[in-house]
């Protein structure tokens, strides 16, 4: 059951875009067409679950017997620019086409901040799934929590990508070109995402 | 271009926020009140000063091969250091901001203007350019939420002004996309040629 709370909770009434504000440049950046905007999502999904896999075993067996947790940003950021890296090295072997299609966003990740975000949040002792008490997440738990907030940013960002793409053939008013309506869209999209509050 | 005029450019012709559109996240994420905004926005002025001058006084020594790795240690050194300032300090701030102190890490406008501007300009030059840049962004912000927390509860710089509550959804996530969108549009209109 806790389970299920945990990815209801991560994909839907926590969306990191919507409710947490995490990636939010890449998201602008890259949805003006589906097929990159699933892309990215791929990359950042692969991405986060790796990292934090890495990243959680780093704090609970170095960071912290050794009493240097004030470390941590350094050292996770570290650990997700290596990572992002190896991914790019290890995919152009094994894999040339999904290399292809993910292109040049794998090398961007590393200045996504939804894999960071997502690597302190599940470390700190009180996580709050928005449901129970808070307490801190297993491991098991903690690389569950970053595939399914991953798959959050997936859905976030082809959804909005699919609006993007009618807005396009819109006659949008000057000033409103752009960003500016691309922000509003995301506005009531965001607006929809807090009914889902209501299932806690 | 002299120094007044670095400073002076963060402002309104090289906005952080509404022209450059960098460090998105931060910006929607902080602003739920004035005090927020602000808090937020000096952290980032703090970070990037520092870090402008030290990787202005390093770009010459780093070979071209390591240098983003090498400027985000130095970023990430700063942002520890603030870390823990603001943990002596001002803890209450701390716990609000929570994770976006941390994120300041990986919040594009720091390692952008080390790219774009502190590797290839002196250490003065520098320095000026990252408070110009910072002041923008403190600006943008402060400004954010300083609307989002009269529309949202009401009051201002944590002065109510109306009794009950304001429209909540303007401090929540919606409000903060939508508040930014408006601003840009009028930013656009009366602000940019």
């Amino acid at each position: 059951m806790e389970i299920l709370l945990i990815i209801v909770s991560a994909i839907f009434v926590n969306n990191i875009v919507l409710a947490q504000f995490l990636g939010i440049c890449p998201f602008l950046g890259v949805s003006n067409k589906l097929s990159t905007a699933s892309g990215m999502s791929l990359a950042v999904c692969f991405v986060i679950t790796l990292a934090t896999a890495v990243t959680y075993l780093l704090n609970k067996y170095l960071l912290v017997p050794f009493n240097i947790s004030f470390l941590q940003t350094i050292a996770f950021i570290l650990v997700i620019a290596a990572l992002v890296q190896m991914v790019e090295i290890v995919l152009k072997k094994t894999s040339p086409s999904l290399y292809q299609a993910l292109g040049i966003y794998l090398p961007l990740i590393t200045t996504n901040c939804t894999v960071l975000g997502v690597a302190i949040t599940v470390v700190t002792k009180d996580f709050d799934f928005g449901f129970g008490a808070a307490r801190m997440l297993g491991y098991g738990e903690a690389v569950l929590y970053a595939f399914a907030t991953s798959l959050g940013y997936g859905l976030a960002m082809v959804l909005f990508a699919g609006l993007r793409e009618h807005l396009a053939l819109n006659d949008v008013p000057k000033s409103f070109r752009g960003l500016p309506i691309a922000l509003i869209t995301v506005g009531i999209l965001a607006l929809a995402f807090m009914g889902f509050s209501g299932i806690a | 271009m002299t120094k007044l005029q670095l400073i002076t450019k963060g402002l309104v012709k090289d906005n952080p926020t509404f022209v450059l559109v960098l460090g998105m996240c931060p910006t929607l994420a902080t602003t739920t009140s004035a005090i927020n905004g602000l808090s937020m926005g000096l952290a980032t002025l703090f970070v990037l000063f520092l870090s402008n001058m030290a990787i202005s006084a390093i770009a010459p020594a780093v070979p071209d091969k390591v240098h983003i790795p090498v400027y985000i240690v130095v970023i990430a050194t700063f942002v520890t250091l603030l870390q823990f300032l603001m943990q002596a300090y001002v803890p209450g701030i701390y716990n609000t901001l929570g994770l976006f102190i941390p994120l300041i890490v990986v919040n594009c406008i720091i390692l952008g203007r080390a790219e774009a501007f502190a590797a290839r300009n002196g250490v003065i030059d520098s320095a000026c350019d990252g408070l110009g840049v910072g002041l923008g962004f403190t600006a943008s912000l402060t400004i954010i939420g300083m609307i989002r927390e009269i529309l949202g509860s009401g009051s201002i710089f944590g002065w109510k002004f109306i009794s009950g509550d304001g429209m909540l959804a303007f401090v929540m996530a919606p409000g903060a996309f939508l508040v930014l969108g408006y601003l840009m549009v009028l930013f656009n209109k009366y602000l940019k040629k």
